[in-house]
């Protein structure tokens, strides 16, 4: 019963490094070799990035570029999946079709995003100006022209086919597109906001391993038979802690904590801001308990970290949900990986299966507990408005200010 | 959409060619069951039809008697009309009980609609014994509803808001109770997932989640266009019936040539007709409705009375200006210029979408049916079918219109602004204070600075 499922999804070639594989020949049982091939591959991968990152100018640039790259990933692989699972190969508008949907996308996205950051930039130049203002416009109508497309390349022996693959695209839309924007609103908060959540899933993952690799015993829920509840449960804890850590080290740098801004004298992008009060260091009392353990009275410590305790609970304990729901599908389908992208760990959707959850609560996050609206585009909108409508809210404004003690009866007059 | 219905045989046979080929799309689903043998996939074509309950007829006992005498066809004939008719009557009615009632209705028709195509979803994926996706998908429609209504009534209610406590704190963290909400489901689901039923399971999953996509974002459009004016209601809605009956009408009296093979009934003369017809009556109906302010002025809602109130200045595109006719008009109809409403020129553009890219959410709907080889959605309403095939050319024109009005008509939201403004910082109030008093000194709007002593 197990065989009549697969579809025809290429069994993953041994693309194992010939230099990591006679590194390894020495060791002999093979859950070791394995062990160690995905540690080096990690390790390689992520040094490569950072030695990559850190001597560069564009590390901004190098995160956006990897953020669209690995969505692009993303959604090419998940296609492909679908495609095996309904033999829709010699469909060819799919194809087109699919990719068509994730430039419009993309585009209605990434236009809202640079609208919203170059605001300035955008209306300096009169065709970004028309292109941004019409903007919801534009994007909708390159969305209809791909959903009359579709309606036109309707076959009549393949409706339901077509229809599944319609459906399918939009849902992988939905997933990897959304997140990765978000991804991005989360790096122009600062780029802490980036870089925490998806250490801390990724410490999550790999804490969660070690601890069920050592101590597991007890199996965690039915879908995934290799997690155990010594695993979750220590890579919780190891992941707040880690949390708490990696916070207090990026904070104090002004080049991870800075909303990522556009400077139109320099025409690039600037990280140089006063930090905000989530990133000065403040003093706590400790609660009793904890003083009589330590002997410290109060700790300094940045507000972000209590923050980064949120993040991490919810990496630990939400993350490996978007874990299972991945692991549902890849035996849903009947697929080992999603792709074989990367040697001994599968496709990039593999990698990225628990971050699937993270991005979106962190802007979530974002929007409900640290800031409030953007102050330049509350201007924007104010200067958008007819005049009587930015009359009205002077005076609204005024008010408010009076009441709160703001305005000086100085400026009162003045004004 | 608006075939004319055999009642009966009549329809089986020319989907029997279909119904062979695509033994292997539905083989596809069936591989993830091994408790389904090989015995179903002869009978899956002829199991499918079966399974739709045979339209029970659902026509009322008095037209029943009333037409007793005339022929199947002239019958059936006669029930869409009058059903028609009915329904036409009854949107005017509502109309006339105001916003709050239409937000009602528009509720009801897309719980309605959600209802109607899980229920195919359930006929096609035989998923009638997983007792919690039913509980997941109406789970799932309230979450993405509470959104949207929060976000509606944090905008439009704000006065309100203010005033009661436990309000302003939902109103607050909205986005994060939503997705904390809508977390709890995405949990309940993986948790739901049984060892021999995964892959039904993700497509039920998915298909709750593109119907919520499209229906529910639809109705919420169109309530945010209702806001604005119920013009902005009532007008799209309207061309999109009057398309309809006379692309309808033009096909029946002068139809020839098929339009496209999705819908064998529909011709290009019926298209062509409908299109000119439509846009020629919208202008006219356009022409009557700006002249109320019932319909032309934004919905609010007034803190006090504690009601909706449509009272207000009606702004430009409501009052009727000069229009120059171009020089080749001008000397056929010998009038130099017209008073128009310019919110005329902007119907024009709303007919022609409906009129043009309209059809095409009929013809989505169209092949969706023929897919998973369904005659109608539902049988809700006797002689039309179910309300999702009443309202499937609707599909696309509440969205067009939002974008529409995003994009040529209406600015930023004043309140919105306001509300952004008074949850910022005081040293950024104060900023984009002093920003706005320089503006507003530079238009002239305000008196020039006093010089300080």
């Amino acid at each position: 019963k197990v065989d009549t499922g697969v579809p025809e999804v290429p069994v993953p070639a041994d693309d194992t490094p010939e230099v990591l594989n006679k590194a390894l020949s020495g060791l002999s049982s093979r859950c070791w070799k394995n062990l160690k091939v995905r540690g080096a591959t990690i390790s390689i991968f992520y040094r490569n990035q950072l030695i990559l990152y850190v001597i560069s100018d564009l590390f901004l640039w190098l995160c956006a570029r990897q953020v669209l790259i690995v969505q692009i990933k993303c959604f090419h692989e998940i296609i492909t999946i679908g495609y095996s699972v309904y033999h829709s190969y010699h469909l060819p508008w799919f194809r087109t079709l699919s990719w068509y949907f994730l430039l419009c996308v993309n585009y209605f996205f990434y236009g809202e995003t640079v609208t919203d950051y170059f605001f300035t930039l955008v209306q300096r130049e009169e065709p970004l100006r028309i292109l941004s203002k019409y903007h919801r416009f534009i994007s909708f109508a390159l969305y209809l022209t791909g959903f009359c497309m579709f309606v036109l390349s309707l076959v009549k022996k393949h409706y339901r086919l077509q229809f599944y693959m319609f459906g399918w695209t939009h849902v992988t839309l939905l997933i990897v597109v959304t997140q990765s924007h978000l991804i991005i609103h989360n790096l122009f908060e600062g780029m802490i906001w980036f870089i925490v959540p998806i250490s801390c899933v990724i410490c999550n993952d790999i804490m969660a391993y070690m601890f069920g690799f050592f101590f597991g015993r007890t199996p965690l829920i039915k879908l995934s038979p290799k997690k155990t509840w010594e695993g979750f449960i220590g890579g919780f804890f190891a992941t707040v802690v880690f949390g708490i850590l990696l916070s207090y080290v990026m904070a104090g740098y002004r080049y991870f904590v800075c909303p990522v801004e556009f400077s139109n004298d320099s025409n690039s992008f600037t990280v140089d801001c006063e930090p905000s009060e989530l990133f000065q260091l403040q003093d706590y009392t400790l609660p009793t308990v904890l003083e009589s353990i330590t002997g410290w009275t109060t700790v300094k410590l940045y507000p972000f970290q209590i923050h980064s305790i949120a993040l991490s609970a919810f990496a630990s304990i939400m993350g490996p949900f978007g874990g299972f729901f991945a692991s549902g599908f890849k035996r849903a389908f009947k697929i080992k990986d999603f792709a074989n992208t990367i040697p001994g760990h599968g496709g990039i959707m593999d990698r990225f299966d628990c971050q699937y959850l993270m991005a979106t609560f962190v802007n979530v996050y974002i929007a409900s507990f640290i800031r409030g609206p953007n102050p330049t585009k509350v201007i924007q909108q104010l200067l958008a408005l007819r005049p009587d409508q930015q009359l009205y809210i002077y005076n609204s404004l005024k008010t408010h200010l009076t009441e709160r003690g703001l305005l000086t009866t100085l400026e009162e007059a003045a004004a | 959409m608006t075939e004319l219905r055999r009642r009966g045989a009549g329809g089986g046979d020319p989907d029997s060619a279909e119904n062979i080929s695509d033994k292997e799309a539905d083989g596809e689903d069936r591989l993830g069951l091994p408790s389904e043998g090989e015995g179903e996939m002869e009978g899956d074509c002829k199991a499918d039809t079966p399974d739709a309950p045979p339209p029970t007829d659902n026509t009322p006992q008095c037209l029943n008697k009333a037409l007793e005498g005339l022929s199947s066809r002239w019958k059936n004939w006669w029930i869409r009309g009058i059903l028609s008719l009915t329904m036409i009557i009854g949107f005017f009615l509502i109309i006339y009980l105001g916003p709050l009632m239409l937000i009602f209705v528009v509720m009801s028709i897309q719980i309605k609609c959600f209802q109607e195509i899980i229920q195919i979803g359930y006929r096609v994926y035989r998923s009638y014994d997983l007792p919690w996706f039913r509980t997941l998908s109406w789970y799932f429609l309230i979450c993405v509803n509470y959104f949207f209504y929060g976000e509606t009534v944090a905008d439009y209610f704000g006065a309100l808001v203010q005033r009661e406590e436990p309000l302003q704190f939902l109103v607050r963290y909205h986005r994060f109770i939503s997705f904390a909400l809508y977390l709890a489901g995405f949990c309940m689901f993986v948790l739901s997932l049984v060892k021999k039923h995964y892959r039904l399971q993700f497509y039920m999953f998915a298909w709750t989640h593109v119907t919520l996509l499209i229906v529910v974002t639809q109705s919420h459009l169109v309530i945010q266009n209702l806001f604005e004016g119920m013009i902005w209601f009532i007008v799209p809605i309207s061309i999109v019936i009057c398309n309809d009956i006379m692309a309808y009408l033009f096909g029946f009296f002068f139809g020839r040539t098929p339009l496209i093979k999705l819908s064998p009934k529909k011709t290009w003369e019926g298209f062509i007709g409908g299109f000119f017809s439509t846009v020629f009556l919208s202008f006219l109906f356009a022409y009557l409705l700006s002249q109320y302010q019932y319909f032309v002025c934004p919905v609010e809602y007034n803190s006090e009375t504690n009601r909706f109130a449509v009272e207000c200045e009606p702004s430009d595109l409501f009052v009727i200006q000069e229009y120059t006719l171009p020089v080749m008009v001008q000397n056929i109809l010998r009038w130099k210029t017209v008073n128009l409403y310019p919110f005329q020129i902007h119907s024009i553009a709303l007919s022609s979408f409906a009129s043009l890219i309209g059809p095409f959410g009929g013809f989505f709907a169209s092949g969706f049916k023929r897919a998973f080889k369904i005659k109608d959605f539902a049988d809700t309403i006797p002689g039309h079918g179910g309300i999702m095939d009443r309202f499937d050319c609707q599909y696309l024109m509440a969205t067009f219109v939002h974008v529409y009005i995003a994009s040529f008509i209406r600015g930023p939201n004043p309140s919105k602004v306001l509300q952004q403004l008074l949850v910022l910082q005081p040293e950024q109030q104060l900023n984009i204070f002093n920003t706005l008093r320089n503006h507003l000194r530079e238009k002239g709007m305000l008196p020039p600075a006093v010089l300080e002593q």
